[in-house]
């Protein structure tokens, strides 16, 4: 009997263990050096990280994502970044105030005229939309629609470290060979990276080059975007690299940002900020949760010991 | 309503006043407070109160979700997240609504392996039983109804997928597929349905809570030893204070798992693309129901053959929904008069692998079907060249490490432009989830066909006398004085 | 194995009732409710979207003299008048002591930053204090027996300063919490 239950004990592990196992061809992303702070059952957000990250997201994301969850008073909520004990009401923050002027939107009413006029943002309003539909997304980005960010940590495997991974995972732009080819009398003018030389791939590299893949116009290659390289892949298919193509160029170049506090602006650096405030934005009450777990937990500990103290003494004359 | 004689005795003039108009308090002392329990109840039995506190947490957490929910295409989306950011206290509700319902599956697996175990479900508590897996197909229901509501990308697909199923069915499928969604396809009137049912149907489940705990308290409680009431003196405690107190415990201790899950791991359940807004014209790469639909999903897969004119898809749908109707038939299939399988030493080795085959069904309905059950033993894939040879297709395959990569460059640079040949790799044929998923699917329908001739001719172990003379074995034992088997 | 473990009766259990430990956990467990409770109490106050929505910037330099426009701030109206001299003399003309809710011209009026009143603008609530609904005014062609606004549902009227004079209501429009962002425009908000 006893082995019966060993067999079945295991084999359920077996299968969590299998559930837990991420499926897909993309490398598994990674957090950056250290972790990241709000993970751990008391992690908190960095907030000065999320305020250059907020910087980032405006400097460089907002031009072709939106985040129509968001509103530019959630930069000042309890939590948020720009959070002032003085504003516990952060419609009166002039800090976040300013941070929303800062952008001219097209006001959500008419005018009395009935036109939409522009006009700078007031903390209601919701963050800026590059464009006005996903029709003019599409348009001006080649066909692909930037995804909205404001739940993106959540909507993808690996959160704030998928984001992190993506943003630093691109090959440098050295990398981009171009490639001429005769193929059926025809010259064949391609751009293909030595997969061989990519180092960041690391076990996933191939032993010796050249092992070239061909870049689709307008796309580039990432070892953590889902997809599959195989068609492109000019080497043996069945060692492919991981990842796939996305419409987004490597964005982040070293002091793309000017960061207020002095933080220097590496890849590394401004990947970290970013990825942590997008991760506050999909999940802002974070902190509020944790502290409610712990009050819930202890209190949950309590009820428990005296219910089984309650337990023992009543059934302590009964046989059972 | 219970099939004890009442204990009640009105204390007040009110209370004897009301008795003779609404015995009402008549009625809640004989079910919740006098009702006489057998007192060997082990911590299995804790889960039937559980469950009746899931589902007050699930309807109470729903009503008030209701009242923020926006149950529209261009909405349903932004009101959850809504929910979530600025209602008060919105992410615990929520989080605890949406947790609560794999806690709600989590116990009634339980409650349900717990009942095959010790035969609750045969006479005389069939009805019970019947009741209790009718209550088990409208939580299904309404789980599915619900992960509608998020309108993410798998809510979409998952239930695009789902009534697909009822398109299998002939004749009417397609008809019937069309009612459901109110259209051609999942749209405002879909998801407008299935919020009104939703907020129906667990009102249905508490109705038929009452006829289960009614359908209960007529035969008394069944205990792990199968062996009925004879002397409800030595036998039984009443329920109240010895269960609520034992119940109340349980209910604690669950609530730290739950607990667990709604403040640190509140989306682990879940799944990513949930948080990607509905989008029919993209399908995700992988879909998959919540973890406690997976072994019927993995049921659902399993089928792809035809078999006879029942094609595949449809031969799916059967097997899936024969997977729970055969539990309603369950109190006839199982032959033995033992109840407990602690008695039933063949019974209950097929049992333990019953449940290891449940688990493995889900983990089959979590993994892709294609994919090879375990990774290692699977071989390198081989090279293949595909090619035009004199107007026909041709192929040339080649195996092994590196060399065989360099041979097939070689071949192909070898034809002429002409052949226009292609690379591509063939995965080793190898054990993959669909066959262990099949495998599975007729073994979990062979456990109930072997109860029955179990049942027929196996040798039991001797029943203890009553209840009472059951709990107190094992004392007698360590004083050394070994009792003769009964 | 005596026959007080196998016999357990209500007696042994009523003393037990009102021990500690009991007494302890039951009310442990009702707080838990409570709390719990309080969760789903106060997801019924207003969301913080809802909140936000609640303060609103309007360009009083667009009102026509004599005549008034309406705003909704979070689904609640309210009025700027614009009045002429001869409404802002009459106003001014009342003898407080002789209302129903006494109150100056000048107490219904926001002082600008520099501490000036402007007193040919004047903001104020729009429902009625009687029962809530929306008075007429000079866009209507009614403004009352006293030049300001007429309650068509139960007849109150209010003088130009909207105080009430006449009908059933018991206060004058109460006037929002707003401030003069520039000369031309007014933060008005809940």
């Amino acid at each position: 009997m006893k082995t019966f239950r060993i067999l079945a004990i295991s084999l359920a592990g077996l299968a969590f263990a299998g559930i837990a196992q991420a499926a897909g061809g993309a490398k598994h992303p990674h957090a950056p050096e250290g972790g990241w702070p709000f993970e751990g059952a008391t992690g908190e957000y960095d907030l000065a990280s999320v305020q250059r990250g907020y910087a980032v997201y405006k400097q460089v994301c907002s031009s072709c994502h939106s985040m129509k969850l968001m509103s530019y008073r959630n930069l000042g909520e309890k939590g948020g970044p720009f959070y002032d004990p003085a504003y516990p009401n952060p419609n009166d923050n002039p800090f976040v105030k300013a941070l929303a002027a800062d952008n001219e939107i097209v006001s959500p009413t008419p005018n009395d005229i009935g036109e939409f006029e522009m006009r700078p943002a007031s903390p209601a309003d919701r963050f800026r939309s590059p464009f006005a539909n996903d029709a003019a997304a599409r348009a001006a980005n080649g066909g692909a629609l930037p995804p909205d960010l404001s739940v993106i940590t959540k909507a993808r495997p690996g959160g704030a470290s998928y984001v992190y991974s993506l943003l630093t995972g691109y090959p440098d732009f050295e990398m981009y060979e171009d490639r001429v080819t005769e193929a059926n009398g025809e010259t064949v003018y391609q751009t293909v990276i030595d997969m061989a030389k990519f180092d960041k791939l690391g076990a996933d590299k191939p032993q010796h080059g050249p092992a070239y893949l061909i870049q689709p116009a307008a796309q580039y290659y990432n070892p953590y975007m889902a997809g599959d390289t195989k068609p492109n892949y000019l080497g043996d298919p069945r060692h492919a690299p991981p990842g796939g193509f996305l419409a987004m160029a490597p964005q982040l170049v070293p002091d793309r940002v000017e960061y207020t506090d002095g933080t220097p602006a590496t890849v590394e650096q401004m990947a970290h900020d970013v990825a942590q405030f997008l991760a506050w934005a999909g999940d802002p009450k974070l902190k509020a949760r944790k502290e409610t777990g712990l009050a819930t937990m202890v209190y949950l500990g309590i009820l428990t010991i005296l219910l089984w103290f309650s337990y023992k003494r009543i059934w302590r004359k009964v046989e059972h | 309503m219970s099939g004890h004689e009442s204990t009640y005795t009105p204390n007040s003039a009110f209370e004897r006043w009301l008795d003779k108009r609404l015995p009402i308090i008549r009625f809640a002392n004989d079910t919740a407070i006098s009702f006489p329990t057998p007192k060997n109840l082990n911590y299995w039995y804790v889960f039937g109160a559980i469950l009746a506190i899931c589902l007050v947490i699930q309807i109470v957490t729903g009503i008030i979700l209701a009242m923020h929910y926006e149950a529209s295409v261009a909405g349903a989306f932004a009101s959850v997240e809504r929910i979530m950011r600025d209602v008060p206290f919105g992410w615990l509700l929520r989080y605890v609504h949406a947790n609560g319902a794999s806690m709600f599956f989590f116990a009634v697996y339980i409650h349900m392996f717990r009942g095959l175990y010790y035969g609750s479900y045969k006479a005389p508590r069939e009805v019970l039983w019947i009741l209790g897996c009718v209550i088990f197909l409208l939580m299904i229901a309404t789980a599915f109804l619900g992960y509608m509501l998020p309108w993410g990308q798998m809510s979409y697909h998952g239930a695009n997928v789902i009534t697909s199923l009822f398109g299998a069915i002939p004749l009417v499928g397609e008809s019937l597929q069309t009612w459901i969604l109110g259209g051609p396809s999942i749209g405002n009137q879909t998801l407008q349905r299935f919020f009104s049912l939703h907020y129906l149907l667990p009102f249905m489940i508490a109705g038929v809570v009452v006829l289960h705990i009614w359908a209960l308290h007529v035969p008394g409680n069944n205990n792990p030893t199968g062996v009925e009431v004879q002397d409800v003196e030595k036998d039984t405690v009443p329920f109240h204070p010895y269960y609520t107190v034992k119940d109340g415990f349980a209910i604690a201790v669950f609530l730290i798992l739950f607990a667990y899950f709604v403040f640190y791991a509140p989306n682990a359940l879940g799944h990513a693309d949930q948080s990607i807004e509905a989008n029919p014209l993209v399908t995700p790469a992988h879909i998959v129901p919540e973890w406690y639909m997976l072994p019927f999903y993995a049921i659902l897969r399993a089928i792809t053959f035809n078999l006879g004119p029942i094609d595949a898809k449809l031969l799916g749908v059967i097997f899936m929904f024969a997977a729970i109707a055969i539990l309603f038939v369950l109190p006839w299939i199982d032959t033995s008069k033992v109840k407990s399988m602690r008695y039933r030493p063949v019974a209950r080795q097929f049992f333990v692998g019953f449940v290891a085959v449940c688990f493995l069904l889900g983990w089959c309905g979590a993994a892709n079907p294609d994919d090879a059950v375990i990774k290692s033993l699977q071989g390198e894939a081989s090279l293949v060249v595909s090619y035009t040879a004199d107007g026909a297709l041709a192929t040339s395959t080649y195996k092994g490490g590196e060399e065989a990569y360099e041979a097939a460059r070689a071949f192909m640079a070898s034809l002429p432009a002409a052949a226009a040949p292609s690379l591509e790799a063939v995965l080793a044929p190898t054990f993959q989830f669909r066959h262990l998923s099949l495998i599975l699917t007729f073994m979990y329908f062979g456990y109930f066909i072997l109860l029955f001739f179990i049942g027929l001719g196996e040798k039991t172990k001797p029943l203890p006398e009553s209840i009472h003379k059951s709990v107190l074995r094992p004392h007698k034992a360590k004083t050394g004085n070994p009792v003769p088997a009964e | 194995m005596t026959a007080e473990t196998t016999h357990p009766t209500t007696d042994t259990v009523d003393d037990d009732r009102r021990n500690f430990i009991h007494i302890a956990t039951g009310a442990v467990a009702l707080g838990g409710v409570g709390l719990f409770a309080w969760a789903a109490i106060d997801q019924w106050n207003p969301a913080a979207d809802t909140k936000a929505a609640s303060a609103l910037e309007v360009d009083v330099s667009k009102v026509p003299l004599g005549g008034e426009i309406r705003v909704l701030i979070g689904g609640k109206p309210f009025f700027i008048r614009h009045r002429t001299e001869a409404e802002i003399a009459s106003a001014a003309a009342v003898n407080p002591d002789s209302l129903r809710d006494p109150e100056t011209d000048e107490a219904r009026l926001r002082p600008r930053d520099d501490g000036t009143l402007n007193r040919a603008i004047l903001v104020t609530s729009g429902s009625c204090t009687h029962l809530g609904c929306v008075p007429v005014g000079p866009a209507q062609g009614n403004t009352g027996d006293f030049g300001g606004w007429f309650c068509p549902c139960h007849g109150s009227h209010y003088d130009t300063s909207g105080r009430i004079r006449k009908g059933p209501a018991p206060r004058n429009l109460p006037v929002p919490n707003y401030r003069w962002v520039s000369d031309s425009v007014v933060n008005i908000s809940l």
